[in-house]
């Protein structure tokens, strides 16, 4: 099956640059990009005015299984994916058994072959069980598909263990995720410790919680040579940590999450379980420090920590309520009405975080269009707006703060290995 | 007896919501409640006919009892419930018992719950008033409207106060429902404890932070002693109780930098020997038996108001 993109804009993340151009897609892979196409039977997907960019990659999301697929299952999640114009998704491992073996890794490949939404690359756990403790057998969850290792969803406690998981990793040629967060600090905290948290009388979770974790981590990497990726970046104290440890030379990357980038603790308001996540929703200082580390390449990526949750966990007491938000579906919309729109980054600069510098980080092929490559494409159409409504996400968990914004810049069409998403469909 | 209601909100949740006309005004409907309860026959017809529900997640009698109280001098029904929170998840049962008060015609609910916000989350899910009782840290309300009343009463205004207040300010729902009070109405408010025991942020908010009572208490008109669990101890929030007494307790001596006419409240239940030693706490400045019987005053202007009050 042949496919023109015709009209659109391509934006190239690697240059910097955009040009108008046509794409053909000739099964799997792209064929030509060049000014003017002709059709010979092929289907057109008009995209006049659109953004033609590199299939968008999250690596930060939770598809819940197996285990919870009350929440979340490979499917919904996928099909989420790709609505949100995501053509790839890094599947953390705290599911239910933990990714800790090669079994889970290769159930969740196959989940997402048979959905056939947006493609799958598994994250393994760090260590068994993600209990801090005996390293998992990462080689053989790298054959089996793993592309980088993480405990998300909690910090490994014990600094030794992190730097023999890293030793490993290094050797390995793989990417070491942290959640920083230590957890004697965060204590049991449901919010960001401030103002805020004291006329709500909840309790806090100091940003210090967030930097000690970051500052060990950084050492660590140093000594080991291990790629680090710090995970949901939200405070200003570690954007300022992982800026200087860049300036040394040290092999770390970092992402952070369109809820951080926008959201203050303010939006816990009168106690909206739906602003309650890991790491906390911060301050103005942080949102504008997070925004900063974006402009200035101190933060490669940006991706949403997508945690669907269920009705009865959210409509609960603050203090009983599960963290995490859903992020897929909202995820462009966000950047191109909070960063693009607002000067923080530039078209190519916004695309790159969300496509190139994460297939880079996972070392996977993608982020170029030009012939022979794998067709993953994303449409954006800048101009689209729409208010958020939770009823109309597909994720199976509809738990997002943004109900009621409005967002300006939304994803068109996603285009995996040449099989067309069309987001209104 | 009572003119029509001016209170804004529909429900009882917090100070740092109320205006000082609402609070102004529960505190003015407190005086006639008041001398109701100083009669012979301490009953009034006012919410003859009316069901409350006093729902308590967490273990307490003074407050309770306080409410129950109230509602009986007004005359109406009373439906005491205490669920224990160890058997099921807390959200559950919060959620199953809103069920229940609808399906039960309740007309007014006096929540206490371990979570703070639990009394925003039942108000949204019912639509009958809910007076907060204690939620978490967050606030004490009625507990708050009381002091008011009771410094009204002695001090005659608010305004230009110098109250005190010392202790667990971290822990305190007492201690955050006053000090929105109080700097509402103009007084000068300044908080004692180790960095240990303030909440983050909390000199941002029009008070003054002091970690030695000797700094605080000079020229003040009212000291709020807060009471001291002794498991801040083994929380590690503290060094010790002994050391936190020597450092922080309420004595004869400290209590002599205030005013001549200073007064001490406490919200009890008291730590003798601890926060506050017994002198203090038994002697002629201690308004702490008055602080229990405005407590019923002020609980009755509050279940009139949020009833009949806004029917009128």
């Amino acid at each position: 099956m042949r496919l023109i993109i015709r009209g659109g804009t391509v934006v190239d993340p690697a240059r910097g640059r955009m040009y108008r151009s046509d794409v053909l897609v000739d099964g799997e892979r792209v064929a030509a990009v060049e000014k003017r196409i002709p059709a010979r039977g092929a289907r057109v997907l008009d995209a006049e005015g659109k953004l033609v960019l590199p299939g968008l990659i999250d690596m930060h999301v939770h598809l819940r299984e197996p285990g919870q697929e009350y929440k979340e299952t490979v499917a919904t999640g996928t099909r989420a994916a790709a609505r949100g114009g995501f053509t790839a998704v890094a599947a953390m491992p705290n599911t239910d058994p933990v990714a800790d073996t090669a079994g889970v890794i290769r159930y969740v490949l196959e989940k997402a072959e048979d959905a056939g939404y947006a493609r799958v690359c598994p994250v393994g756990a760090l260590t068994r069980g993600s209990r801090g403790g005996e390293l998992s057998e990462m080689g053989e969850l790298c054959a089996a598909g793993a592309v980088a290792f993480s405990d998300d969803g909690r910090s490994v406690t014990s600094a030794a263990v992190m730097r023999r998981a890293m030793e490993y990793a290094r050797m390995l040629g793989v990417p070491v995720i942290s959640h920083c967060e230590d957890e004697t600090l965060a204590g049991s905290g449901v919010m960001h410790e401030g103002l805020v948290s004291t006329r709500l009388g909840l309790r806090g979770i100091p940003a210090a919680a967030e930097e000690v974790m970051v500052a060990r981590d950084l050492i660590l990497a140093e000594m080991t040579g291990c790629h680090l990726h710090v995970a949901h970046v939200s405070t200003a104290g570690a954007v300022r940590l992982i800026r200087e440890a860049k300036a040394r030379g040290v092999r770390v990357t970092a992402e952070a999450t369109p809820h951080h980038f926008t959201l203050t603790d303010r939006a816990v308001g009168d106690y909206n379980t739906l602003a309650k996540v890991k790491p906390p929703l911060r301050t103005d200082a942080d949102v504008a420090a997070v925004r900063e580390g974006l402009a200035d390449g101190t933060i490669d990526v940006i991706a949403t920590d997508h945690a669907p949750h269920a009705p009865h966990e959210k409509d609960v007491e603050f203090d009983a309520a599960a963290f995490g938000l859903v992020g897929l579906e909202t995820a462009v919309g966000l950047v191109f009405t909070e960063l693009v729109a607002k000067g923080v980054l530039d078209i190519p600069a916004a695309v790159a975080k969300m496509s190139l510098n994460p297939a880079r980080i996972l070392g996977l092929p993608s982020g170029d269009i030009e012939p022979g490559a794998v067709a993953d494409l994303t449409v954006i159409d800048p101009d689209a707006s729409e208010v958020v409504d939770p009823a109309l996400l597909v994720s199976k968990s509809k738990n997002t703060p943004f109900d009621g914004y409005r967002l300006k810049g939304l994803p068109y069409a996603t285009v995996v290995g040449g099989k067309v998403f069309l987001r209104d469909r | 007896m009572l003119g029509g209601s001016i209170l804004q909100s529909k429900h009882c949740l917090g100070l740092a919501d109320m205006s000082t006309e609402e609070m102004t005004e529960i505190l003015d409907n407190a005086v006639p409640m008041k001398q109701v309860i100083s009669r012979d026959i301490k009953k009034v017809p006012t919410l003859r006919g009316k069901t409350v529900v006093i729902l308590f997640f967490e273990p307490s009698t003074r407050t309770r009892i306080s409410f129950e109280l109230a509602a009986k001098h007004l005359s109406a029904d009373t439906v005491n419930v205490s669920v224990s929170t160890s058997s099921v998840s807390k959200g559950e049962s919060l959620f199953d018992t809103a069920r229940t008060i609808k399906a039960l015609g309740a007309d007014l609910v006096v929540l206490r719950h371990p979570a703070a916000g639990a009394p925003h989350i039942l108000a949204r899910l019912i639509d009958v008033p809910v007076i907060n009782a204690g939620d978490g840290m967050h606030e004490h309300p009625t507990q708050a409207l009381l002091d008011l009343f009771t410094l009204r009463e002695r001090k005659g205004e608010l305004q230009g106060l110098k109250v005190v207040i010392i202790g667990d300010i971290l822990h305190s729902r007492v201690a955050r429902s006053n000090i929105w009070g109080l700097t509402k109405f103009g007084a000068d408010v300044h908080l004692v404890a180790p960095p240990t025991l303030l909440p983050a942020g909390i000199g941002q908010t029009g008070v003054t932070v002091h970690h030695r009572p000797e700094d605080a208490l000079v020229d003040s008109d009212v000291v709020m002693v807060l009471r001291l669990q002794r498991e801040r101890q083994r929380e590690g929030l503290i060094p010790g109780v002994k050391e936190y007494a020597r450092l922080y307790g309420l004595n004869a001596a400290r209590l002599a930098l205030a005013r001549p006419d200073a007064v001490v409240m406490h919200p009890g239940p008291i730590n003798r020997g601890v926060e506050i030693t017994d002198d203090v706490a038994d002697g002629t400045r201690a308004l702490i038996t008055d602080q229990v019987a405005n407590g019923v005053a002020v609980r009755m202007a509050v279940l009139y108001l949020l009833t009949l009050g806004r029917e009128n």
